[in-house]
């Protein structure tokens, strides 16, 4: 527990300077966009004289040059002021906070979709490579990571909502139904099933290829011979010693896939009517409205990080040597 | 030579290959095969794929020729995809170069801006430079290039590194050359093969990324794209489903290829570093 603390340490500190980057991006782009956000306020509330401007560019600390606006933008962030969205007239802060819970069940679900499906098959595929099942799932595979996930969503649509009516086309719960409780969430989870397989199938192939291609090249490691040396075969074999050390490099690849497949939900949420961040994202640009989108841009980043540092954590807990500061004996189980 | 030989011997690359280059071959030939404006209206509106031999693939809402489109989407997918990745190998080598040959804060510095470069979304930074400079071709193509260049300036970066402090380097600098020079011109040749690899693979997210973006209506509004046919399509969902799922096929067949081609050449390559 000490060594994940340690790490968990680590890993905040590096992080600052990071989020510092990503912060003065966003400022460069708030810079280069047209307007500022006195004119983007007093278009939402009519106009105002120019003793006005003058006087609401001063407060806002907007009327120097571009080194006491960086001043002004990073001291009203660390006050958790997002800037104000001229599409929606209202702060960002509370507009993206408000999306933000329908885009991590996505994520989430999508996640675990990918993640246990994926790893499931790559295990099957894996245990025996080269065979007829490992042959047909990975070739299977190769061509669900090669759909765009939105003409997915597109497919799964006509198929299971126009065709064979099963499921709802889009939104993320049914509009006034008066539902609470388990009758709201199931609902709810109905909406999400066609998102969350559009999204999470793409990941599922990339971690049943991992999964697979690392329990391949894993076959022919001395660790696995000493183990079948003693007597170990079949599916313990392939479970205890092979699958396990596989599962490593697909942890990472979760923590790296994070940011994508925040990218991804702006499509996905855009074809299925869900109000996330993502689709909030696309109805910024359209209406552009720049502090909008860079108040998703910033809590993205912020998403991103946080499950970059459950991830590690993971790892360290899967993965004894990691943070143990000593290099340690073989990998096996 | 070696190379492709050994890479047609594997059924991936040899496939992957061959759809590319039909892919590519219709790209170029579009004017030809499909000659005249793809945004022109031909014939009715809606007609159904194989039921007028005039439009094989049927016509869209307003009566274009889904087939001219197609072809003509091609072009442009091909062409944005091909530029982004291309600028983004150009930054990300450079970066990773430069780097990895100079070492100490200069290195510090540009792998914390790409580390911070990695924790936005690359689909957020393509929009948001779209949003602030308008939707161009060429926005386009450097919006995308901005959010993939950072793994090839790691790869290369630690290729690199692992290559500065060898004999020929060390040579190079007693011969007096400028250490840029020598990274440029002695170190960075001999690190290029495994950012080469992952040149099918910015491709394939470069085809995957324009798709969306003109899914979304942030494409260049003049081109024909098959994600704009999609969006197209989209309004007519049920009435014709085809409309949206056509030109879907032509992008899967188009990732596919690419990512089977790039398995090939890095089998082969593979190959040829263990024969070595």
């Amino acid at each position: 527990m000490r060594r994940a603390l340690a790490l968990l340490r680590r890993r905040v500190l590096g992080v600052v300077p990071v989020f510092a980057l990503v912060v003065l991006g966003a400022f460069l782009l708030l810079e280069a966009a047209p307007g500022d956000a006195v004119d983007a306020y007093l278009a939402g509330i009519g106009g105002g004289d120019a003793a006005q401007v003058a006087s609401l560019r001063a407060e806002w600390g907007l009327d120097g040059g571009p080194l006491p606006r960086l001043i002004a933008y990073v001291s009203a962030l660390l006050r958790l002021d997002l800037g104000w969205s001229s599409a929606f007239q209202r702060p960002v802060l509370e507009v993206v906070l408000e999306r933000l819970p329908n885009t991590l069940l996505l994520m989430g679900m999508a996640t675990l979709l990918a993640l246990s499906l994926g790893s499931l098959l790559g295990i099957v595929c894996g245990a025996r490579p080269g065979s007829l099942r490992d042959r047909a799932l990975s070739l299977t595979a190769i061509a669900i990571y090669a759909m765009p996930g939105f003409w997915l969503g597109l497919v799964l649509i006509v198929a299971f909502s126009v065709e064979l009516r099963w499921l709802p086309s889009g939104g993320i719960e049914t509009v006034a139904s008066g539902l609470s409780g388990l009758d709201r969430a199931t609902d709810i989870a109905r909406h999400l099933v066609l998102p969350v397989l559009s999204l999470g199938l793409v990941y599922m192939a990339l971690y049943l290829r991992l999964m697979r291609d690392g329990m391949a090249e894993l076959w022919s490691q001395d660790f696995v011979r000493a183990a079948r040396a003693r007597g170990m075969t079949g599916t313990r074999l392939a479970l205890r010693h092979v699958a396990r050390n596989a599962l490593l490099p697909v942890v990472t690849m979760l923590g790296l896939q994070s940011a994508a497949m925040l990218g991804g939900s702006v499509v996905i949420e855009s074809v299925f009517a869900i109000p996330g961040l993502g689709r909030l994202a696309s109805e910024a640009v359209s209406r552009r409205d720049t502090p909008l989108l860079l108040g998703v841009v910033l809590l993205s980043a912020v998403v991103v990080m946080l499950v970059n540092m459950l991830v590690d954590l993971a790892y360290a807990l899967l993965d004894p040597r990691v943070g143990s500061g000593t290099g340690g004996s073989g990998a096996g189980g | 030579m070696n190379v492709l030989r050994r890479m047609l011997a594997t059924g991936e690359g040899l496939a992957g290959l061959a759809m590319l280059s039909v892919l590519v071959a219709v790209a170029l030939a579009a004017p030809l095969l499909a000659p005249g404006d793809p945004l022109a209206i031909r014939g009715d509106p809606l007609l159904r794929p194989f039921q007028e031999i005039a439009h094989p693939l049927g016509t869209d809402r307003l009566g274009r020729d889904v087939l001219s489109a197609l072809i003509h989407g091609a072009r442009t997918s091909l062409l944005v995809a091909v530029s982004a990745a291309a600028a983004a190998l150009f930054i990300g080598i450079t970066v990773g170069t430069i780097a990895g040959f100079l070492g100490g804060w200069v290195d510090e510095v540009l792998m914390r801006v790409a580390e911070a470069f990695q924790t936005v979304p690359a689909f957020l930074l393509t929009l948001a430079l779209i949003s602030v400079t308008g939707p161009r071709a060429t926005t386009i193509v450097l919006g995308i290039a901005i959010g993939a260049w950072m793994q090839p300036a790691r790869i290369t970066r630690a290729e690199i590194l692992s290559l500065r402090e060898r004999d020929f380097v060390a040579a190079a600098r007693v011969v007096g050359m400028r250490p840029l020079e020598i990274a440029f011109r002695e170190v960075l040749p001999n690190a290029l093969t495994p950012v080469v690899s992952l040149a099918a693979v910015i491709v394939a997210a470069a085809v995957l990324i324009e798709a969306a973006l003109s899914f979304l209506g942030f494409g260049d509004p003049n081109r024909v794209t098959w994600g704009s046919m999609i969006a197209e399509g989209r309004t007519v969902l049920r009435r014709a489903p085809w409309l949206s799922i056509i030109p879907g096929i032509g992008l899967v067949l188009t990732v596919l290829a690419v990512h089977l081609t790039g398995r090939g050449i890095g089998h082969a390559l593979r190959a040829r570093r263990v024969v070595a």
